[in-house]
């Protein structure tokens, strides 16, 4: 089994990536136009003397030449010192700390259920024809809808015109967080809306892709060889359903990896504190280090869940690990 | 004894012009201890006819006859009964062998499936028997362990020989399972199929292919098919050595030899193509394209005539008017 080397040469792989889009991240920032020194300081009210502006500089480490920068930027990132935000005046990982748990009390569920909910319903339309011609059309209709449009209508009706639930932030403006019953009352109250404008919308895309790929597996030579063998139409489904669900394992791992900021728009909508929202605030604000925190963050998840894939993979398709193991 | 029998069977295909007519009243039946070849070019329905044994799916309808398989009508089984006689007493080895076996599933796996579908219930039994019959193919009793895409084209072509016996059906169907392979696969094929006859693994086996040479190797009797009608049915023998139907001679002669440059001699074949199932003609079928057609073979159906012991021919040549 060639397991050993597949792994050291996934991992080189996935480190030297790692590397080109961490340095990418710092970069980008500093490409933008404007001086964020300039803006943070009109933006405090003050008059932008030279001096005030030259101590910042020097605050921020931003006087030194870019590959002075460049290096304290790794050095600091080893450490755990993400910088510290200009816009919030806080360290960068704690601000990121705080905004991640609610990325992943929406995008977690929303993800994993809508797969699950999609998968069975595509599962149901691909095998019964008449079923699939009612509803082919609604999944299509839902995987073409924006997130942020359904979320609009979600919170026009029923938070605004029908009133049943709250419709802005993570909880009650007057509650801190905490592990009592009434903060946990009011945040799934908060919770409700945000999830279900995911959850709704990425049904359809699942069950369009399932559906399509059960159809293309019943088809296949190996489930027609079944059938001629004598096969139940429950054993020729369990093959077929197996193969079927190997693209859609994809599709989730890379769902998973946009966990952390996969829902901007939708937290804008809802005014909801996740990740989502720090990234516009901080490309508003020219915010470099508020940025490259939030953009490491999605790096690494994206990164993490394609190399889980690669792993998982290699366990559930045996045509994967077959490939690795000639070459 | 007769181990298939079926008379005057009627398969057609619906479609919005019409019904292809691509199995129109064959009769032959299969032997018990026989091998039974049906060939024909493409399109001549000798897969269809197969099939409809099997199973029938639309747009394929049953237009009559029947096919007596131990007594009992195939084509008037019910769904469940007809599934349960299927693999543990008639089974096929399809024409796409090498892709038949499920790629994420290992092979013991495909076969207990299977299996269980049909009532056995002591796994380990049926591995060890599906480890014995890997070793009888010269395959490594591990193949059991492993999934299909770790195999070859060729070895995937034995399991799924494996897996078709297992049971040991009665009937056999091998289904152009030699058109894909060079000739060295083509030999381990033939070879195993011989071996599972005389292990008793299979009691009988129709053998459908368009290559009349391979026919010559293999099959005891055997059945030439020409646009859904049988033309000419006897022991191989006889069908290749003293052919009676124009169709058989021309078919035979277009065969290439060894040793003749096509420079010397030019590759000979039959001139038009086959008929328009859709709306075939009255009378034969081969008409068109028969050089000795006469006056009454557009408008006249041919019958079956014996020109032989157990060797009958379809054609007005043969005098069949007298019979």
């Amino acid at each position: 089994m060639g397991f050993r080397r597949y792994m050291v040469r996934k991992v080189v792989v996935y480190g030297i990536t790692f590397v080109f889009a961490v340095t990418l991240n710092w970069l980008l920032p500093r490409l933008m136009p404007g001086n964020p020194i300039e803006a943070m300081v009109s933006r405090s009210g003050g008059a932008a003397s030279s001096q005030l502006i030259k101590f910042y500089e020097e605050v921020y480490g931003l006087n030194q030449p870019m590959w002075k920068q460049f290096l304290n930027f790794w050095v600091n990132l080893f450490h755990g010192d993400l910088g510290y935000s200009m816009l919030y005046n806080a360290p960068v990982s704690s601000i990121i700390k705080h905004a991640l748990p609610y990325d992943i009390a929406i995008l977690l569920p929303a993800i994993v259920l809508s797969w699950l909910v999609g998968n069975w319903l595509g599962a149901i339309a691909g095998k019964n024809k008449k079923y699939d011609r009612y509803t082919m059309p609604l999944f299509y209709f839902l995987a073409s809808m924006p997130y942020f449009w359904f979320a609009m209508i979600l919170v026009y009706v029923v938070g605004v015109k029908l009133g049943w639930l709250p419709y802005s932030g993570a909880y009650a403006p007057d509650l801190v967080p905490s592990l009592s019953w009434t903060f946990i009352k009011s945040f799934l109250s908060h919770w409700i809306l945000p999830f279900l404008s995911l959850f709704i919308v990425m049904i359809g895309s699942w069950a369009i892709g399932m559906r399509n790929m059960i159809i293309y597996e019943l088809e296949a030579d190996y489930v027609r060889y079944l059938e001629a063998l004598g096969a139940s139409e429950k054993l020729m489904t369990k093959h077929a359903y197996r193969n079927a669900i190997l693209p859609q394992v994809t599709g989730l791992a890379l769902q998973l990896g946009m966990m952390v900021a996969g829902a901007i728009a939708t937290e804008i909508v809802f005014n909801y504190p996740g990740i989502g929202v720090l990234i516009m605030n901080a490309a508003l604000n020219q915010d470099y280090f508020l940025l490259q925190g939030a953009f490491l963050i999605v790096v690494i998840s994206v990164l993490a869940a394609n190399f889980l894939i690669d792993i998982v993979y290699a366990f559930i398709d045996p045509r994967v690990r077959a490939s690795y193991t000639e070459g | 004894m007769a181990m298939l029998t079926v008379e005057d069977l009627k398969i057609y295909y619906a479609t919005p012009f019409g019904h292809v007519k691509a199995v129109d009243g064959v009769s032959f039946e299969v032997r018990e201890g026989e091998v039974f070849g049906i060939a024909g070019e493409s399109g001549c329905g000798k897969s269809t006819l197969v099939h409809s044994l099997i199973l029938r799916k639309p747009p394929m309808v049953h237009m009559g006859g029947k096919a007596l398989f131990k007594g009992r009508d195939l084509m008037r089984l019910s769904k469940e009964e007809s599934r349960k006689i299927r693999y543990t007493e008639l089974s096929i080895i399809p024409q796409y062998a090498m892709n038949a076996l499920n790629p994420t599933k290992k092979i013991k796996d495909i076969v207990w499936d299977l299996a269980r579908e049909h009532g056995h219930t002591d796994r380990e039994e049926v591995e060890r028997l599906l480890r014995e019959r890997l070793k009888m193919v010269k395959l490594s009793e591990k193949v059991a362990d492993m999934y299909p895409v770790e195999l070859s084209g060729g070895m995937r072509q034995r399991a799924t020989m494996v897996v078709s016996t297992l049971l040991n059906p009665d009937l056999l169907i091998a289904d152009e399972v030699t058109s894909a392979l060079d000739v060295t696969t083509q030999r381990v094929v033939i070879e195993l199929l011989h071996h599972f006859m005389r292990e008793g693994i299979v009691k009988s086996i129709i053998f459908v292919t368009h290559d009349l040479a391979l026919l010559d190797k293999i099959a005891d009797r055997m059945m030439i098919l020409y646009a859904g009608k049988v033309v000419e049915i006897g022991p191989t023998e006889e069908v290749i050595n003293e052919p009676s139907h124009p169709y058989t001679q021309l078919l035979l002669s277009s065969l290439p030899r060894m040793g003749i440059q096509y420079r010397k001699q030019k590759l000979r074949g039959i001139p038009g193509y086959p008929i328009s199932l859709l709306n075939p003609p009255k009378g034969c079928r081969f008409y068109t394209r028969c050089p000795y057609a006469l006056d009454k073979c557009p408008s006249e159906e041919p019958k079956l005539v014996k020109v032989g012991e157990e060797h009958y021919a379809a054609c007005h040549l043969l005098g069949g008017e007298d019979q």
